[in-house]
């Protein structure tokens, strides 16, 4: 790739951080921005800024929020009996898109990997022990993705979970092996959720 | 079946090719150099996801290219299908059946049996284990599509576990307690997975095996008869103590049922704990295992000699085809592609006159060969010269 100079090479440099973004992109996105019109880029830039100063994670759940807890977590109408539990915020987003769960949600921030150095303490499995505590979640639906570690984690969890006496279920096959929860489709997950089979440990 | 139609894009040499097909036997002619093996090479890859000459998927893609494209239409019972499989570099590949995409890539093994014989075959005997591990993988994914999502599976967690080991034994070295909390996690996930492995290869070699014994004997002259057993890790690291009185006897029929060898890689797990974690690997299950080859009760890998080596690595291969032709289980007309990639110059004259007679009246042959005259003239059929990424039908 040719060489630029200064900020441009910045800016491709910046960009090319991004997750899915290769360096051919970088310099796309690049060049798209320097031809965009100001006002466009100034919002770009301001709405960059705003999310990292007002978005944080919910003491809850760890879902993505601009509260201290999230819009689920405050809901009255959502069961506080049911958990479902993700790795990531984005799953949460796939999951309420199929309108099939009214529980809650609880946000692992990742899945054991021990290639990449993630063990049970680097996941919040001590804050979802904690909630668990008060004896108000009843069931817990395990929707780690499905594929090598996800399937672990959900192991791991079913487990650890076994000896409380809640109903434990993993979201039924069907599901897309060896991929990303988020990429699967509505009905093809909403199907998952209603087709939940409890875990054998 | 038959590949009616073949169409490469940036796949090797090749910007772009196409070349339609007969059933029946068809040569391939060209210098060596001049693409006559990557256009048997990508029917190989449709096949199985893997080429028998690279073991990186990067080496397909041509040069200076991001992506290669190969499409074939393939012809099973009467009723063709255009399989297409998009492989970027770098990337996981992409599928379409009859121009519709597929959920996964995987879905499209299956669609096309081929059975390659090529001249690295002759590892098959004198190689590693590994070669004839990824021989039996192979042959399963042909046999059970499914599998290819098992063992892609059990290769992420073994490694899952080996990284654990690794770091548990760093931690132990250290001083520390070592974090084991996982571990029962991932052992029953290598067993699982390592178990359906496990079954579905002893099985394929106890279906291989009279078709092995009959291939070997009629492509040599037969001096000696040709064994294979599958060896497993599980009885390896099993201490003499432990073998009932006419064990070996069951022993191969016991590795068919999963379940059990499941409670077995379990079992064994355990007891290798403290070794396994000493020395950062996993020791026991199907990636330590090996298919074991014998001529006259001696280890082909040490005892057989140039010709007899190559008659065992043709048998192999002629009784995958043969196991494939066979399998009633599969949908429709099982019978794979046959590849004969530049073998005949390996070969003396009276084994190429005995594989000829053998193959010639497969529904497809498909052989490639540096000079014509190789090509035993049994085999005589359609012809095409490969000369600088042309393909010519010679008539
Ligand atoms: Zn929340």
């Amino acid at each position: 790739m040719a060489a630029y100079e200064g900020i441009i090479a910045d800016l491709i440099e910046e960009l090319g951080r991004l997750p899915g973004v290769g360096p051919k992109s970088a310099q796309r996105i690049a060049f798209h921005i320097l031809a965009a019109d100001p006002a466009e880029v100034q919002r770009l830039a301001a709405v960059l800024t705003e999310v990292k100063s007002k978005v944080r994670f919910c003491e809850i759940c760890g879902n993505v929020s601009e509260d201290v807890q999230c819009r689920i977590c405050r809901d009255p109408r959502r069961d506080p009996s049911i958990l479902c539990v993700v790795e990531e915020a984005k799953d949460v987003v796939a999951i309420e898109r199929t309108r099939e769960f009214r529980g809650r949600y609880h946000v692992l921030g990742g899945a054991i990997n021990p290639i990449d150095g993630v063990g049970p303490d680097d996941l919040r499995i001590r804050e979802l022990m904690t909630r668990l505590a008060d004896g108000a979640v009843q069931e817990i639906i395990i929707a780690t993705d499905p594929n090598v570690e996800g399937e672990a984690t959900a192991t791991y969890l079913a487990r650890m979970l076994r000896p409380m006496g809640l109903t434990i279920s993993r979201l039924a096959s069907g599901l897309p092996v060896g991929g990303d929860l988020e990429y699967a489709d509505e009905i093809t997950l909403g199907r998952a959720f209603e087709g939940r089979r409890s875990i054998d440990v | 079946m038959y590949v009616s139609d073949l169409a490469l894009t940036d796949f090797r040499s090749y910007a772009q090719v196409v070349v339609a097909f007969e059933p029946g036997i068809t040569a391939l002619v060209g210098p060596n150099g001049q693409g006559k093996t990557n256009l048997v090479e990508s029917l190989g890859y449709l096949a199985t996801f893997t080429s028998h000459r690279v073991a990186s998927d990067a080496a397909l893609v041509r040069r200076g290219s991001s992506r290669a494209v190969i499409q074939a239409k393939v012809v099973r019972s009467g009723r063709p299908a255009t399989l297409e499989l998009e492989l970027v570099a770098g990337k996981a590949n992409r599928a379409r059946i009859n121009r519709s995409a597929l959920p996964r890539a995987r879905d499209l093994l299956g669609r096309l049996r081929t059975v390659v014989f090529a001249p690295e075959d002759l590892a098959l005997v004198k190689g590693d284990p590994d070669g004839r591990r990824r021989f039996l993988d192979e042959l399963l994914v042909l046999l059970s599509p499914k599998l290819a999502g098992v063992r892609s599976d059990y290769e992420r967690v073994i490694k899952q576990r080996n990284a654990l080991l690794k770091s548990a034994g760093t931690s132990r070295r250290a001083g520390s307690g070592p974090d084991l909390r996982t571990l029962d996690v991932w052992d029953e996930k290598a067993a699982t997975a390592g178990a359906q492995l496990i079954a579905a290869r002893v099985t394929a070699v106890r279906g291989l095996r009279p078709h092995v014994e009959s291939a070997y004997e009629r492509v040599s002259s037969a001096q000696s008869a040709a064994e294979l057993g599958y060896r497993s890790s599980l009885e390896q690291t099993m201490s003499d103590g432990d073998r009932a009185p006419g064990a070996a006897v069951t022993a191969e029929e016991s590795l068919t049922n999963a379940h059990l060898v499941q409670a077995r890689l379990l079992d064994a797990m355990s007891r290798l704990r403290p070794k396994e974690i000493e020395r950062g690997v996993s020791l026991v299950g199907p990636h330590r295992d090996d298919l074991e080859l014998q001529l006259g009760g001696l280890p082909a890998r040490g005892y057989a000699s140039h010709g007899e080596s190559w008659s065992l690595a043709l048998a192999l291969r002629l009784a995958s085809y043969e196991l494939l032709r066979a399998d009633t289980d599969f949908e429709s007309d099982g019978e794979p592609v046959l590849i004969l990639d530049d073998v005949f110059a390996e070969l003396d004259n009276r084994r190429r006159a005995r594989l000829a007679d053998l193959v010639a009246d497969a529904e497809q042959v498909l052989i490639t060969s540096a000079v014509a005259e190789d090509v035993p003239e049994g085999l005589a059929g359609a012809r095409y010269d490969v000369m600088d990424g042309a393909v010519t039908r010679v008539r």
